[in-house]
């Protein structure tokens, strides 16, 4: 990495024509912009491809030499797989079961706070009433709040009730077996409120205004406004928020270590973390779990780029 | 094969609820709010935000609230202990947050390792991104280039973390390695080493995974920032004759100012937070530990729930300074823009 470095500091300098700030095309013909541009990109995917590799390769194979080696000597075997999916739990294997849970927990995950956030954005731009600027910069500002803060009470709320000097306010949850998922749902969903709304916010209030009042004069109520002309208008960011939202739960580890509890319920990510805790030296199962939990938010994030791409651009440069 | 689909039934069943119990709610909102005459907007603001109002409130408000009451609370929170816990864990030599400077291999501790993350991960993650998104503007592949760099973004911290233990992965010496980064040691002549296990350099390439995560972000959102300054003002630095590195510095770098502390503001808040790398690849062991790491560990595993507490009120702290540096900027950008 470190002769990456020097011809970073070096590359601006050499035969560039003076385009760095991108208008004219010729730049790449650089060498060593290339050479930089190309050593990044290589740094940044050979881990992953290295990873992909071993998954298919046999187990003595892998544990005996390099993946690079499998080009020179392939030998593909499907075996990984089959055991890390279908195996029994303890030979690190039943990924099947946790595929479905982290399903389980994403979908609710991400419907739930979408329509909330939508509904609550549309009333912060378009309704008209006392203290609407001061409740968004609430919920705008309720956004530096780590939800490591939330988290211990959270969970005796959940399961222990509330209670006031001695007095049981509202009772334990008290929930076990699948619907042990809904206080993961709860939680995923109070935790996504407060961007969700900023960022649909942003959208929603860029909107004609004219187009709003039009509807109005006709007569038509606000939650008609909402569904056939707001609604239609912001599809791309209720994407772009969606597409956020599913990487974030389909990749979370610490809401589901503290909500989801044991194995019938956790996600992916718990019992691949405890795959790298405990199997720490068998590759094989270690690189096949890890493309399983990586194929489908990889899947989602490739296919739909662009949407995740502008909700980015209008979450952090706007702000 | 001993997978059994029917004990999957009853969660694919709590799945179908779910959905069900999403739909039903929205209808009903829906429905109540077309009731109401369009005139009132004071109630219908209220149904509209009343779900998303209540859950903030009972999720995030009330639990943060309560969580800095229990930072000035014992472990198991009966009774108040004042500064304590604070205390514990800006003077104690046991508690692991300090750094100790004589020890060998040196002990960066919790707290100065935080700050390590925080410090390096924005700014080489900018760096990089940076560098990229200049180098592949308008290149031929460049919506590919973008995207090999993109990825790793869509990759779980925990799936991160694995594939780059798989590359620290250590061997003995004169055995065949498997990792990637031990075989180029040993192809440059080198001895292999336990990356992760060897402090305190070893933080350092737990580091690298999160610079691996963020810079995608960085060089997409530096990207469209530069794709969005005016032609004319490089045009007419063209004209000036300025070299590429002048252009660099005084018309690249000043025009995408704005998005150059986003980025970095968001990236330094998302390292505060660190947590799953850290857990997946070392545990915190070896000396690599973090707040993040330290807050669950004493809250949900430990049950020192005033020492958990304080942890996390000392997250939230180390955010403020970040945010107000923020708002200060944005507001001196607005204050200039209006003038």
């Amino acid at each position: 990495m470190s002769t990456g470095t020097e011809t970073i500091v070096a590359a601006p300098d050499a035969e560039v024509p003076p385009t760095v700030g991108g208008r004219v095309r010729k730049k790449l013909t650089s060498r060593t912009a290339s050479a930089v541009s190309l050593v990044i990109a290589l740094l940044w995917t050979v881990p992953t491809i290295g990873v992909l590799v071993s998954s298919i390769r046999p187990e003595n194979e892998i544990k005996s030499n390099g993946w690079w080696n499998f080009f020179a000597n392939p030998q593909f075997t499907l075996e990984n797989y089959e055991q890390v999916l279908f195996g029994s739990r303890s030979a690190s294997g039943g990924l099947a079961g946790y595929f479905i849970n982290s399903l389980v927990i994403t979908i609710p995950s991400v419907l739930f706070p979408l329509a909330f956030c939508a509904l609550a954005a549309y009333a912060l731009a378009w309704t008209r009433f006392r203290g609407r600027d001061w409740v968004y910069i609430g919920i705008f500002a309720l956004q530096i709040v780590p939800l490591q803060m939330a988290l211990i009470p959270l969970l005796s709320f959940f399961n222990y009730g509330v209670s006031l000097g001695g007095v049981q306010l509202l009772p334990a949850w008290d929930l076990d077996g699948p619907a042990k998922f809904i206080t993961v749902w709860f939680a995923h969903t109070c935790f996504a409120l407060p961007l969700g709304i900023f960022l649909l916010h942003n959208f929603m209030a860029e909107l004609p205004g004219d187009l709003v009042e039009a509807a109005k004069v006709d007569g038509a109520s606000h939650s008609k406004i909402f569904r056939s002309v707001v609604l239609p208008l912001i599809v791309p960011a209720l994407a772009s928020f969606a597409i956020f939202q599913f990487l974030w739960v389909w990749n979370d580890l610490l809401v589901a270590l503290i909500f989801a509890g044991g194995p019938k319920n956790a996600p992916l990510t718990v019992r691949l973390a405890e795959l790298a805790g405990n199997r720490g030296n068998e590759w094989q199962r270690l690189t096949a779990a890890a493309f399983v939990s990586i194929i489908v938010p990889l899947t989602v994030f490739l296919s739909l780029q662009r949407y995740f791409v502008r909700g980015l651009l209008a979450g952090s440069v706007k702000g | 094969m001993n997978f059994d689909f029917t004990a999957e039934a009853p969660k694919l069943m709590m799945l179908l609820y779910g959905v069900i119990a999403f739909a039903a709610v929205v209808g009903l909102l829906l429905l109540v709010l077309d009731v109401l005459p369009a005139r009132k907007d004071r109630w219908i603001a209220l149904g509209l935000l009343a779900p998303a109002g209540l859950l903030l409130l009972v999720g995030l408000i009330v639990p943060a609230i309560r969580t800095m009451v229990l930072a000035f609370m014992n472990a198991d929170s009966s009774e108040f202990v004042g500064l304590e816990n604070f205390g514990w864990m800006f003077t104690d030599k046991n508690s692991g947050m300090l750094p100790d400077f004589s020890s060998d291999p040196v002990q960066y501790g919790v707290l100065l390792s935080t700050l390590l993350w925080v410090l390096l991960v924005p700014t080489v993650s900018t760096a990089v991104g940076l560098v990229y998104a200049v180098m592949v503007d308008r290149a031929r592949f460049e919506s590919f280039a973008k995207s090999l760099v993109f990825m790793p973004m869509a990759i779980s911290f925990v799936g991160a973390g694995i594939i780059w233990k798989f590359v620290y992965e250590y061997r003995q010496e004169g055995t065949e390695q498997i990792g990637l980064l031990n075989q180029f040691v040993v192809a440059l002549g080198g001895t292999p080493q336990q990356w992760l296990l060897d402090g305190p350099w070893n933080t350092l390439f737990l580091i690298v995974v999160l610079v691996w995560i963020q810079a995608g972000f960085a060089m997409v959102v530096l990207s469209a920032a530069i794709k969005a300054i005016p032609a004319d003002i490089v045009e007419a630095a063209r004209i000036d004759g300025v070299t590429a590195w002048q252009m660099f510095w005084r018309v690249t770098i000043p025009s995408i100012r704005p998005a150059l502390v986003v980025v970095l503001v968001t990236i330094s808040i998302g390292t505060l937070k660190v947590f799953d790398i850290v857990r997946t690849m070392t545990g915190g062991q070896f000396g690599t530990s973090v707040v993040a790491n330290e807050m669950y560990t004493y809250s949900f595993r430990a049950d020192e729930k005033g020492k958990g507490a304080a942890l996390a009120v000392l997250l939230f702290l180390f955010v403020i300074p970040i945010v107000i540096y923020q708002v200060r900027l944005m507001r001196r950008r607005r204050l200039e823009g209006a003038r």
